[in-house]
Parts: structure tokens; sequence; C-alpha cells
């Protein structure tokens, strides 16, 4: 790599940026409501969004340019172990059909843009409802940090801004391009402009991914042949752990492993800010439903994607970075104009999610901070302003982040904001389906999982790393390596439940339920159940 | 209210996760399907199966739910 710029592979590559450019700003236009200054409007896409764009939209949430470089670079590196990505999206489905619908309901109700605003309703508490918004927030950046991450990858194998040598400014000069590019459209158009981009990603990644899947396999003769080269590159002995790099198969002592990973993986993906903001967008609640049967389709793509890193080993692709590996492979398989194809569906899988999430955050920063404690009579024009700002300067932090700090600085934080956001699950599943736990314990519980999550995975150690060297530990009482994020969410419970009981029993105010019990399952069209944009506007493309 | 529809929801979703968070049960190589090995091609298996479990569940919801909404007359859903 870095040997000279592949110029047809560029061309390719800025052609679909600035397709995806003018599609950005164009958006605004999209489905335009009468009143553009709404945090509903600007930060929701007015609530109006149908099966299919609601479908993009969460497929650009779930599978991110981070993904697409991070799960097959698992694969490359330590074989079955980073393959749990796939159960754990299957995990997520029935998840998302039992508590998602019971959220639009009571959001749509009662207006809320963000989880923390569905806490504070239900339990009367702005406490928790921070506690939910803050975690939310140091979640998502690094989050955005890693898109970045991703494109930086891309370009680094297309030759551009890479080399060692050039100076910080020259090198990091595309990167800045991409993100000034991004922040514009998001500023202008809020969340249309990903929701209009995910089409143009989504095609890409399903054809390149098909192309991958029939081409490489051909020309590497056979997934036999494959597996075979892997199952012997992973025997190997690493010089720096002296165990073996690998296995096809997870041992017994990996299998605790791979499924806490996946169930707690599975679990926390719907607390990120930016899936509930992609779920509140869409229409009604047969959306979502109807949704959970054709978002599978992702998981299909991602275990064929994963395979691609048994190809890299394969195909003998040698980087030091195993974040390289895939962007890598396809330059050495692809030809050059299908490369570029390639290394676009990486590079626009970036944008959209990072422009969903730093909408996710900006939303949780205006409602729950800025309105609740700042300035509480806040106009809905006011709001989407502070939201719009927001949204920027948290794509300058992510960018700063990156371009400051060391790469591995991104992934720890990404790892541990995974262990974070889980913990707010108690507060906001556990609201939706009941109201028996207090405001005060789910705090409490709260604090304990941030705390227990944090100092447990900053004493993972690697071969590489002192601290933050992996998400899984041994988990008390068990003796089983598990996934830190759900044992701190056992704990999170158990600590909640009794705090619960002490708080009953000392008679602790409840604080109050704005909700009623009839909220969780209203549907558009009924009583009090807003529909922003009329029906006749909406009729357009799905 | 326990109805067997319901009970068929309810399995058709936790499926995926017994299947799945067995790991023991398909931590092997063999059978393989054109050189894939029996770990990788089987949990793909189950994003197809987990689909048409989903699908099951929410077609059967959705004939719960007007069973329900016609024996109330229509009032609520």
């Amino acid at each position: 790599m870095n040997d000279g710029v592949n110029g047809v592979a560029l061309a390719v590559f800025i052609f679909f940026f600035l397709l995806v450019t003018a599609m950005g700003f164009l958006a605004a236009r999209w489905r335009k409501a009468e009143n553009e200054h709404s945090l509903d409007e600007w930060g929701l896409g007015g609530r109006s969004f149908g099966t299919w764009v609601t479908w993009f939209l969460l497929g650009g949430d779930l599978y991110t340019a981070y993904t697409f470089v991070a799960v097959p670079a698992a694969i490359y590196a330590a074989g079955a172990a980073g393959f749990f990505a796939v159960p754990y999206t299957i995990l997520v489905y029935p998840l998302i059909f039992t508590f998602l619908p019971r959220l639009w309901s009571v959001s749509h109700k009662h207006g809320y843009v963000t989880t923390s605003d569905f806490v504070r309703g239900r339990f009367g508490s702005k406490g928790l409802s921070l506690a939910v918004a803050v975690t939310g927030i140091l979640a998502t950046m690094p989050y955005i940090a890693l898109q970045l991450v991703g494109i930086q990858a891309v370009l680094d194998v297309m030759g551009v801004g890479g080399g060692e040598n050039t100076n910080w400014f020259v090198k990091d000069l595309p990167l800045l391009i991409a993100f000034g590019v991004l922040a514009a459209y998001t500023y202008s158009s809020g969340l249309r402009a990903p929701a209009l981009i995910a089409f143009v990603k989504d095609t890409l990644i399903y054809i390149v991914i098909a192309v991958a899947i029939i081409y490489i396999p051909i020309k590497l003769g056979g997934f036999d042949e494959i597996f075979a080269k892997a199952s012997e590159a992973y025997s190997q002995t690493n010089p720096a752990t002296g165990a073996p790099r690998g296995a096809l198969v997870p041992s017994e002592a990996g299998q605790w492993t791979y499924a806490t990973l996946a169930l707690g993986s599975a679990l926390a993906l719907f607390m990120y800010p930016h899936s509930i903001t992609a779920t509140l967008s869409s229409r009604s609640r047969e959306v979502i439903r109807r949704n959970t049967t054709i978002l599978p389709l992702y998981s299909l793509m991602l275990g064929l994607l994963a395979l691609l890193g048994f190809m890299a080993i394969a195909a003998g692709v040698k980087v030091s970075n195993g974040q390289l590996a895939i962007p890598q492979l396809f330059e050495d398989m692809f030809p050059d104009w299908f490369a570029g194809v390639a290394f676009a569906a990486i590079g626009i899988g970036a944008l959209v999610p990072a422009a969903i999430m730093s909408i996710a955050a900006a939303n949780l920063f205006t409602r729950n901070i800025y309105k609740d404690f700042i300035k509480p009579d806040a106009t809905p024009k006011q709001e989407t302003q502070v939201s719009k700002i927001v949204s920027l300067l948290v794509k300058v932090g992510a960018l700063v982040f990156v371009l400051t700090m060391d790469k591995t600085v991104a992934i720890n934080f990404q790892l541990l904001g995974g262990i974070w956001i889980l913990q707010t699950f108690p507060a906001l599943v556990g609201g939706l389906f009941t109201r028996w736990f207090h405001r005060w314990a789910l705090i409490g519980g709260w604090a304990v999982g941030m705390i227990y999550g944090t100092v447990a995975a900053y004493g993972v150690a690697s071969p590489t790393q002192k601290h933050f060297g992996g998400s899984s530990k041994e988990i008390p009482g068990i003796g089983e390596i598990g996934y830190i994020g759900l044992t701190a969410f056992v704990l999170n419970v158990l600590v909640t439940v009794v705090l619960t009981f002490v708080f009953r029993a000392v008679k602790a105010p409840e604080g109050v339920d704005e909700t009623r019990p009839q909220d969780y399952t209203a549907d558009a069209g009924d009583a009090g159940v807003q529909v922003e944009l009329p029906p006749a506007t909406a009729g357009s493309s799905h | 209210m326990v109805t067997p529809t319901r009970v068929v929801i309810a399995l058709c979703l936790v499926a995926p996760f017994v299947a799945m968070l067995w790991v023991g049960s398909y931590a092997k190589t063999d059978p393989q399907f054109i050189g894939i090995p029996f770990f990788y091609w089987y949990q793909m298996l189950w994003v197809l199966l987990s689909t048409v479990l989903t699908m099951t569940a929410y077609k059967l919801w959705q004939r719960d739910q007007r069973a329900r909404s016609a024996s109330k007359g229509g009032a609520s859903r």
C-alpha cells in the first residue's frame, strides 16, 4: 500500500462522493413539511418515514463503515470469535419486535424525541433522564470517531493522504473535506440527508458484497481452499502470546464469551440514541414491526462480509493494521474501477451513520440538557438551532479525537461506550413495561453498572495494551470468561431491584408518571397521536 | 391473557435466543457446505430461520390484534 495513488479507483470514489453530496443538500426539499423550524422536522424527518426508508435508515445505523472494516478485520485476526456479530444481529430483531413499538407509541403520544424524554416523562426524574442522556452522548461520540477511522482506512489504501512522511495537513485534507461536506448537509437537511443517502450506500454495498462473495472465491480456488488456508494460518503460534493466532471454531472456553458478547451487544444496540432516532422517525407502529421481518437481510450481508476476513488470509493479504485487511483485499482482487466502487461503498457507509449519530447526540443535548437544565422556555425554533449547532460540535469533536489521538483510543472508547450504553436498558426497557422500578433505584443501578464496567474494562490487558485490551473478563461467581457489559448489566439489574425494595419500604417519593397504560399501544390515527405530515405529501417513493 | 396464538408468538421470538446462545450445539466444523465449515453456514442459516420466525410472529400478532379489536367492537387497539 501507499505505492502511489490509485487514480481510477480514486476517480470512481470521488464521483460517488459528489453524487451523495448533491443528494444530501437536495434532501432538505424531499417531502418537506410546512414548519421546518421544529426539532421533529430536522431531527426526526417529520416522523414521516415508511417501511423502506426506515429500513434503509436502520440499516445505515446498524451496519456502519466501522462494522464493514472491523468485523472482517476481527475474523482476519482471530477467526471464529469475530463472527459473534452474526448471532448478535439475529437476536436484535426479536428484541425490536418486543419493545420498540411500545416506545414508538408512547413517544408519538407525548412528543418525545429522545429516550431521555421518555424516561423523564415516565419516572418524573430529571436526574435519571440526565444520566441516560449523558450516557448516550458519551457512547455516541467515539462511535462517530470510528466512522472516520473507516474512511481513513479506505483513503490509506487508495494511496491518498496515507503516507507517514507527508505533512499532517496534506495527509488529513481528504478527511477534512469529507467531514466538512457531511457537516454542511446534515446542518441544512437534518435527518432527511442520511435517509436519502442511505439508498445509495446500501445499493453500493449490496453490489460490492454480491460481487465479492462470488468473484473472490472463484479467484482463490473455492471455499475449501480458503478455509484450508485460513485454518493453517490460525494454527500458527503468535510470538506475542505463545498461543495459536485463532481458530475456525470457538473453543470450549470461548463459547461463553461468544454467547455473552452476542447477547450483550444485541441488548445494547437499541439503547444507542441513533437507533432510536431512526425508529422514532417512522410513520407508524406497524412500520417497525414490519421492519423486523426485512431487517435480517442485513445480517445475511454481514455474515457474507465476515467471510471476507478468511478470504483476506487466503489471498495472502499482509497488513500490520487489521483494519486495512478488507480495503487491501479489494484493491488486490478487483479491477481498479470496481475497487473504487467498493471504497465508495465503505466511505459513504461512514457518512450515513455519522450523520444520524450526530443528529441523535444533538437531540439528546438539546432536549435533555439544554431545555431541562439551561433554558426551560426554549421555543421549538431555538431548540432546532441549538441541535444544529451541537451536531456540528459533535462532529468537530470526533474529528479532533481522530486526528490528535491514537486510533486505539477511539476503539477503546467505543468498547467502553457499548458497556455504558447497556446500563440504560433497565430504565428504558424496564420503564416501557412496568413502573415498578423506583427512579432512584434505577439511578443507583446505572451508577454501579457504569463503575463496574469501566473498572473491569480498564483492567483487561492484552499483548499490545496494558488497559482496555478487550471486552471480556471472568464473570464473578461463574468463573467463565464473559462480556463485561453483560456482567455489569446483570449487576445493574440486581442493584436496581434491591434498591427498589428499600426505597419502597422507606416510602421515598415515586415521581409523577405522565404516561397512561393505553399510550403504549396507541397507533397512528388514534386520538392524540400526532401525525406531523399529511399522508398526501408522503406518498412519493415507497 | 394467555392464548395459544400468543404462546406460539412467544416461542417464535424466543427460539433464536436458545439456538444462538447455545454455542456448544454448533461449535464444530463438520458437516461442511460448499467448503464452508458448519459453524458459519449454520449461523447464516439461522438468519433465514429467524426471519421466517419473526414473520410468523408478525402475522399471528396482526391476526390476534384484529380478533381482539373485533371482539371489543373495535373500541381500542
